[in-house]
C-alpha cells in the first residue's frame, strides 16, 4: 500500500512536470528557448480559474487554459521570432508578465489578491490522494501520454522531422523548401499550449488559483528538458525522477533524514551537472536562442 | 544559445570634430532610441490596464508622481528600491559588457545579504558603522561573488552556458540559504535571523529629517561609489578594455592576447559581488537582519534596469531610479488600480526593450545607409 | 569523349550580381550543353559560387538573363527563380558547406522538405518507403549509403554522397557541385568522378566549380573560366592545357614566348647565384640567396584542423631579416592554419617555432608579441579590429598592458593612448584623423591601415601579414606595399601570405606554394612567374 501510495503521490506530482517538459521538448528542439515555461504554466493556470468559473464546467477551464497559455507563447513568438528580440530576456520578461498579469486580473476579476474562489474540477468535490480521484482526472491521462505523444509527433510525423531540422539547421531547411518561420511559430505556440495545460492540471486539481502556484515549477521542466537532453523518452523518465525525489521527501518529512531544502536541490543539481559534461555531455539544438539569418 | 544582442553604448573621451559628432549622435541615438520606445508603449499598455480597471490615466499617473517624488517620504522610498536596483542592474550590465547574460542576480543578491549578516552576527555589539563597513561590503561581496563566480567557472571550464547555470544556481543558493537560516540563525516563528547589532548603516532621514519613516540609507552612497568605479573598471583600465573586447568580439580578444575564459570566470565572480553588496541595503540599511526571501525579484528586474540604461553605469542608476519610481508608485495609486499593475508595466518594458533595440537598430541603420 | 548534346541545358547571359559595394558578377555568361560534365573554374573570388547560387535560386541576379531546358529539352526564360523552383525544375546544387542536418538520419534529410507520408488520416513519416527510394537510388547511382545512420557519424565523403543524393532525389537532372573535392580524399575523389561519368551517361548535367586543373582535365568536358566576376573563355577540354587554363585563370595575356625564355634564364641564374652565398643555408629553406642568420625559423610544423586530416603538415622555412617570403597558393590549403599557429592562436601538434632562436612553440600570444611578433591578421573584422572601439582604442589592441601604469590597478594612460592616436594617425593618414570614431565606421582601406600601423608601427623583428590587402582600395593598396618594403628595407623578416599572386610576386624575395598543407615548392622570386607557380598552386605538378 505504502508503495501504490508512494506512486500515486508521485504521479500527481509529475503530470504538471509532464505538460510543461514536453512543451519545453517542443519549444527547445525548434529553436525557442523553454525559460517561458514558468509563466505559461501560469497563466494557463489562471485562464482555466477564470473558465472553470464562469464556464461552470472543467473542460471549460481546459480551454481557457490552453488559450492562456498559447496567449503568452503568441508575445514570445512574435518578440523572438518576428522581431528577433534576445530570447533570454524575453523569457524572463514573458514569466514577469505573467506573474503581474494574473495577479492584476485575480484582484479585477475576483477581487482578491491571493487566490480564486472555488473552482469546478474533475472527479467530484474532494481532491485525496486516493485512486478513485486519480483515475477519475482526465488530466492525469492526457498527462500520461503527453511525453509519448510529443515524442510521435517528433519522431514519426512530417511536422516533427522539420521542427528537428528548424532548431538544428535552419539554413539547411530553408535550402529543401522548409517554411523555418512557420515550423517555429508553430512549434512555439504548441508548448505554451502544453505548459498551459501543466497551469490547469493545477488549478482543476486545488479546486482554485492562488497567486504565483506554479512556484517554480516550469524551471523544473525546463531542468528536466535539459537533464533528458531535449529526447521526450528520457525528459519523462526525467520528470518522473524529480517528482519521486520529492515524494520521498514529503513522506519521509517525519524522519528529517535529509533537510527539504536538500532534495529541492537535485533537479536543478542535476542540471548543471548535465551541462558541464561530467557523465556524457548534454549538447543542446544547435540553433537554440539564435534567430535565423 | 546567442549571446544577448544589446549594444553596450561606447564610454571614452567626449567627442569632437564633425565625423565624430555624427557619429557620437548615432550612438546616442542607438543607446536612448530604443529605451524611449520601449517606455512609450509600456506607457500605452499601462492605460490600456487603467482604463480595464474603470479609472483616468491621466489621474492614476499624477497619483503615481506625487507618491513618488511629490513627498519626500515617498521619495526617500524610491531611494531605498533604487539603491538595490543599482546593484543588481549595475551587476547585469556589467556582466553583459563582457558578453554574458547573468540571470543570478536574485541569488547573488540573497547571498551577499547573507554572509554580511553571519558576519554581522558574529560581531560583538557597537562597533561604529563607519568602521565596520567595508568589513561588511567585502563579506557581502564575497558571498556573491562566489554563486557568480562559480557560473563563470562553469562556463569557461566546462561551457555550460551561463544563462542555464545561473537560474539553476538562484534555486540551489536560495535552498542552500533557507536551510542554513532555518536550521542555524532564525528567530523561531519567524523567516529572518536575530538582529544585527553591530554597524548598522545610518539611514538618511538621520541627517535630513523630511525623510522620515523611509528606508532609504548610506548604502545609497556606496551603490553611487560602485557605479563610479564599475565606470573607471571597465573604461580606464587595462581589464576593462580586455573585459569589453572579449564582450564584444571574443576572436579580436583572443588576437589581443587575452584569453576569453579568464575573462569570463572574471566578470561573473566581479558581478556576482556587485550583486551581493546589494544585499547590505536591506541587511544592513534596512532591517539589520537577514530575511529569507527579501531579494523579493529585484535581481529579475535588474535585467530590465541594466537593458534600459544602455549597460552603462550611469544609464543603469537613472533606470534603477525609474523603475524604483514604477515600483514605488504601484503602492501609492493602489486605491485607484491594483498596484500590480507596475509588475504588468515592467515587464512590458523589458519585452519592449528587448523588441526594440535590435528593431531600432536597425531602423536606424537603414535610415543612415539611405541618408 | 562523350558526343554533346546538340542542345543546352542551361544558358545564363551577362549575369550581374553585387553584396553592397562589391561585385561579385559583372557580365558573367555561361552556357552548358545537356548531358555534359563543365567545369567552370577561377580563382578565390571570380565569382563562380554567386553564379552558381543565382542558377540554383540562391540569390536572384541584379541584371541578365537566365534560360534552363524544361524535360521537353526547350530552354525558359527563368530569370530570378526561387530555390524552391529550381528544385522543381530538375536544378540541384551541392554547396561546399553541406547542407545537412547532422542530428537527422540520411533517409530523414533525403525526405526533410518533401516528406513521404503514409495514407490514411494520420500523415505519419513513411519510413520504410523513403528507406527502400533511397536504397533504390543509392544502387541506382552507385552512392552507396546506409539511410539508418545520422549524417554527424558519415565521413566527409558519405556527408557528400548524401548532398548528391539529396538533389537526385528531388528530381535533379542538371547537378551543380561546388568545390566537391576540397574535402575528399583521392579514392572518394575517384569514386565521385565515377558517379558523376555514370550521371552524365544517363543524359544528366553537371556543373563543377573547382580550381584544381588535374580535375578539369581528368573529368570535364568543356570549361569556362571565370575572372573578376566574369567569364573569360570557354574551352573544349581536349582541345586545351592545363597550363593555358592557368593563365586564363591567373589573368595576364598570355607572355610572349621570348619572354619566359627570358624569364627562364634569370630564375637559372638566381639558383646559381644561391649556393655561392656566404650564409649558412637554413633548413629547409629552398633556395635562400644572401641573408644572415634567421629572425623566424619554422621547424616541422604540424597543425591540426577540425576535419580530420592536419591542415598543417610538416612545413619548415625560415626567413631572415630584411626577407620577404611570400606564400602563394589558393585559398584552405593551410595558410591560416599555419599563420594562426606562428602567432600563437591555434594549437601546434608538432615541431616547433623559433624566433630570434627563441623558442616560442608554446608561448602566450602576449609573450610572443613582446618577443618581437606582429601580426597583421587575414580577418579584420573579425581579429584584427574591435570594431565598436574608437580609432585610438584599435590602436593599442594587442599592446594595452603597455599603455596602463603597472600596479595592481593597471590604469589605462589615457593621454599615451591619445598621444599615439594622434602619431600613428598621423603616420599611416588614416582617415578620419579623429582618434574618438569608432572602426566600424572607417572604409576598408583606413580600417586596415589602423591595423597596419598598429603592428608596425611599433617595434618589432618578424611581420606575419596574411592577406594584408584584402578589401582595400587601390590608394591604400599602394600605400601598404609601401610600408611592407619600407619595413623589409629596415631589416624586418616578413611572412606574406595573399590569395592576389600578383601580390606576392610584386613583394617577394623567395615564394613557396603551399597546398594541400605543404609547402610543394620554394623558388627565388626572379624563377616565379604566373606560369611556374599555377600549376603548383592548382595541384597539376608536384615538386619532385
Amino acid at each position: 500500500m505504502a508503495v501504490l501510495l508512494f506512486l500515486a503521490q508521485t504521479l500527481r506530482i509529475a503530470i504538471p512536470y509532464l505538460f510543461a517538459a514536453a512543451g519545453g521538448v517542443v519549444s527547445e528542439r525548434a529553436g525557442l528557448i523553454g525559460l517561458t515555461l514558468e509563466g505559461y504554466m501560469l497563466g494557463g493556470a489562471f485562464a482555466a480559474a477564470l473558465g472553470s468559473y464562469y464556464g461552470h464546467s472543467a473542460w471549460f477551464g481546459v480551454l481557457a487554459g490552453v488559450l492562456g497559455g498559447a496567449l503568452l507563447a503568441v508575445v514570445y513568438g512574435v518578440s523572438a521570432i518576428r522581431f528577433r528580440a534576445d530570447q533570454v530576456v524575453v523569457g524572463i520578461a514573458i514569466n514577469l508578465l505573467a506573474i503581474g498579469v494574473t495577479r492584476f486580473f485575480l484582484r479585477l476579476a475576483f477581487g482578491s489578491s491571493s487566490n480564486s474562489p472555488r473552482v469546478t474540477g474533475f472527479g467530484g468535490e474532494q481532491s485525496g490522494n486516493g485512486f478513485t480521484a486519480l483515475v477519475a482526472n482526465p488530466m492525469i491521462w492526457l498527462g500520461l501520454i503527453v511525453i509519448p505523444l510529443v515524442a510521435w509527433m517528433l519522431y514519426r510525423t512530417p511536422f516533427g522531422l522539420r521542427v528537428r531540422a528548424v532548431g538544428e539547421h535552419p539554413a539547411a531547411a530553408t535550402s529543401v523548401g522548409v517554411p523555418v518561420t512557420r515550423v517555429r511559430y508553430t512549434a512555439v505556440i504548441l508548448s505554451g499550449v502544453l505548459a498551459g495545460l501543466g497551469g490547469v492540471y493545477l488549478v482543476l486539481d486545488q479546486h482554485q488559483f492562488t497567486d504565483q502556484m506554479t512556484a517554480g515549477r516550469g524551471f523544473i521542466a525546463l531542468a528536466a528538458t535539459i537533464f533528458g537532453r531535449w529526447d521526450p523518452s528520457r525528459v519523462g523518465v526525467a520528470c518522473l525522477l524529480f517528482a519521486a525525489a520529492e515524494t520521498l521527501q514529503i513522506q519521509l518529512q517525519g524522519a528529517q533524514l535529509v533537510p527539504s531544502q536538500f532534495v529541492e536541490m537535485i533537479p536543478y543539481l542535476l542540471t548543471i551537472i548535465a551541462l558541464a559534461g561530467v557523465v556524457g555531455r548534454a549538447v543542446p539544438p544547435a540553433a537554440l536562442g539564435r534567430a535565423p539569418e | 544559445m546567442a549571446s544577448p544582442e544589446i549594444s553596450p553604448a561606447a564610454g571614452g573621451a567626449p567627442p569632437s570634430g564633425g565625423t565624430s559628432r555624427i557619429a557620437a549622435r548615432a550612438r546616442l541615438e542607438e543607446a536612448l532610441l530604443p529605451s524611449l520606445v520601449a517606455l512609450l508603449v509600456a506607457a500605452i499598455v499601462g492605460d490600456a490596464l487603467i482604463v480595464s480597471f474603470g479609472q483616468a490615466p491621466a489621474a492614476v499617473f499624477r497619483l503615481l508622481l506625487d507618491g513618488t517624488w511629490g513627498n519626500s517620504y515617498g521619495f526617500g522610498q524610491v531611494l531605498y528600491k533604487a539603491t538595490t536596483l543599482t546593484f543588481t542592474g549595475l551587476a547585469i550590465a556589467f556582466a553583459l559588457r563582457a558578453g554574458l547574460f547573468n540571470i543570478g542576480a536574485e541569488s547573488q543578491l540573497a547571498a551577499g545579504g547573507f554572509t554580511a549578516a553571519v558576519v554581522g552576527l558574529s560581531l560583538p555589539p557597537g562597533l561604529p558603522w563607519i568602521v565596520m563597513l567595508p568589513v561588511y561590503v567585502a563579506a557581502a561581496a564575497l558571498g556573491g561573488g562566489i554563486v557568480g563566480g562559480v557560473a563563470g567557472e562553469l562556463k569557461s571550464r566546462f561551457g555550460a552556458h551561463e544563462v542555464i547555470t545561473t537560474i539553476m544556481l538562484n534555486f540551489i543558493v536560495l535552498a542552500l540559504l533557507s536551510y542554513l537560516t532555518s536550521t542555524y540563525l532564525k528567530v523561531p516563528e519567524t523567516l529572518h535571523t536575530t538582529e544585527i547589532r553591530s554597524g548598522a548603516v545610518p539611514r538618511l532621514a538621520d541627517f535630513f529629517e523630511p525623510f522620515h519613516g523611509s528606508a532609504a540609507n548610506l548604502v545609497i552612497v556606496v551603490a553611487a561609489l560602485s557605479c563610479a568605479t564599475a565606470w573607471w573598471y571597465l573604461f580606464r583600465t587595462r581589464r576593462g578594455f580586455e573585459l569589453r573586447a572579449v564582450g564584444l568580439q571574443p576572436e579580436a580578444a583572443e588576437y589581443a592576447g587575452v584569453r576569453p575564459g579568464a575573462v569570463w570566470t572574471r566578470a561573473m565572480a566581479i558581478s556576482g559581488a556587485i550583486a551581493g553588496v546589494g544585499g547590505l541595503n536591506f541587511v544592513l540599511g534596512y532591517k539589520h537582519y537577514y530575511e529569507e526571501g527579501f531579494a523579493g525579484g529585484a535581481g529579475f528586474l535588474g535585467i530590465a534596469v541594466a537593458l534600459v540604461g544602455g549597460t552603462h553605469p550611469l544609464g543603469v542608476a537613472l533606470a534603477a531610479l525609474l523603475f524604483a519610481t514604477i515600483s514605488q508608485g504601484g503602492l501609492a495609486v493602489n486605491a485607484l488600480v491594483p498596484k500590480q499593475f507596475v509588475e504588468v508595466l515592467q515587464a512590458v518594458v523589458i519585452i519592449a526593450v528587448a523588441v526594440s533595440v535590435p528593431e531600432v537598430r536597425r531602423l536606424l541603420r537603414a535610415r543612415r545607409r539611405n541618408a | 569523349m562523350m558526343p554533346h548534346a546538340s542542345t543546352s541545358a542551361i544558358r545564363l547571359t551577362d549575369i550581374h550580381k553585387s553584396f553592397g559595394a562589391v561585385l561579385a558578377n559583372r557580365g558573367a555568361s555561361l552556357e552548358v550543353a545537356r548531358g555534359e560534365i563543365h567545369a567552370l573554374v577561377g580563382e578565390n573570388g571570380a565569382g563562380k559560387s554567386t553564379l552558381m547560387r543565382v542558377l540554383s535560386g540562391m540569390y536572384a541576379p541584379d541584371s541578365g538573363r537566365m534560360e534552363v531546358a524544361d524535360a521537353g529539352g526547350v530552354l525558359r526564360d527563368v530569370t530570378g527563380w526561387s530555390t524552391a523552383a529550381a528544385i522543381e525544375s530538375g536544378v540541384g546544387m551541392v554547396h561546399q558547406h553541406f547542407m545537412l542536418v547532422p542530428t537527422l538520419t540520411v533517409a530523414e534529410n533525403l525526405m526533410l522538405g518533401a516528406e513521404l507520408t503514409s495514407e490514411g488520416p494520420l500523415r505519419v513519416l513513411d519510413r520504410a518507403r523513403a528507406a527502400e527510394q533511397v536504397e533504390a537510388l543509392s544502387t541506382r547511382t552507385g552512392l552507396r549509403v546506409n539511410p539508418a545512420r545520422r549524417v554527424a557519424e558519415l565521413s566527409v565523403g558519405e556527408a557528400q554522397r548524401v548532398e548528391i543524393l539529396k538533389a537526385l532525389y528531388r528530381g535533379a537532372r542538371t547537378l551543380i557541385l561546388d568545390e566537391p573535392t576540397a574535402v575528399l580524399s583521392p579514392p572518394e575523389v575517384d569514386e565521385l568522378w565515377e558517379v558523376l561519368r555514370q550521371m552524365r551517361s544517363r543524359g544528366e548535367t553537371i556543373v563543377l566549380i573547382t580550381h584544381k586543373l588535374d580535375e578539369v582535365m581528368s573529368i570535364s568536358d568543356t570549361v569556362t573560366v571565370m575572372r573578376h566576376g566574369r567569364t573569360i573563355s570557354r574551352l573544349r577540354t581536349g582541345e586545351t592545357t592545363p597550363q593555358q587554363i592557368a593563365r586564363e585563370m591567373v589573368g595576364r595575356d598570355v607572355q610572349l614566348a621570348s619572354e619566359m625564355r627570358r624569364d627562364a634564364v634569370l630564375a637559372e641564374e638566381a639558383w646559381v647565384a644561391a649556393p655561392a652565398s656566404d650564409a649558412p643555408a637554413a633548413a629547409g629553406s629552398l633556395g635562400s640567396t644572401t641573408f644572415p642568420l634567421p629572425a623566424l625559423e619554422i621547424k616541422g610544423l604540424v597543425v591540426a584542423s577540425a576535419g580530420r586530416s592536419d591542415a598543417v603538415r610538416d612545413v619548415s622555412f625560415s626567413i631572415s631579416p630584411g626577407e620577404i617570403l611570400g606564400i602563394a597558393g589558393v585559398e584552405g590549403n593551410g595558410q591560416t592554419e599555419l599563420v594562426e599557429a606562428i602567432a600563437g592562436l591555434r594549437r601546434v601538434r608538432s615541431g616547433s617555432i623559433l624566433l630570434d632562436h627563441l623558442d616560442i612553440t608554446g608561448a602566450s600570444v602576449r609573450a610572443r608579441g613582446d618577443a618581437g611578433l606582429s601580426h597583421i591578421p587575414e580577418d579584420r573584422h573579425s581579429r584584427g579590429l574591435v570594431l565598436d572601439y574608437s580609432i585610438a582604442d584599435n590602436l593599442i589592441l594587442g599592446q594595452q598592458h603597455h599603455f596602463a601604469r603597472g600596479g595592481f590597478v593597471n590604469t589605462l594612460d589615457i593621454d599615451r593612448i591619445a598621444s599615439n592616436a594622434r602619431r600613428q594617425i598621423a603616420a599611416f593618414d588614416i582617415r578620419p584623423p579623429n582618434a574618438t570614431v569608432p572602426a566600424r565606421s572607417l572604409s576598408g582601406g583606413n580600417q586596415q591601415k589602423i591595423v597596419i600601423a598598429r603592428e608596425m608601427g611599433r617595434d618589432f623583428r618578424v611581420l606575419l601579414a596574411a592577406q594584408p590587402t584584402r578589401g582595400v582600395d587601390v590608394g591604400a593598396i599602394e600605400f601598404i606595399h609601401g610600408q611592407l618594403r619600407a619595413a623589409r628595407a629596415s631589416g624586418k623578416a616578413i611572412l606574406l601570405v595573399s590569395a592576389d599572386l600578383s601580390e606576392v610576386l610584386a613583394l617577394s624575395d623567395r615564394i613557396a606554394v603551399m597546398y594541400g598543407g605543404r609547402f610543394v615548392v620554394v623558388l627565388p622570386r626572379a624563377g616565379a612567374g604566373e606560369e611556374v607557380l599555377g600549376p603548383y598552386m592548382t595541384g597539376a605538378e608536384h615538386a619532385a
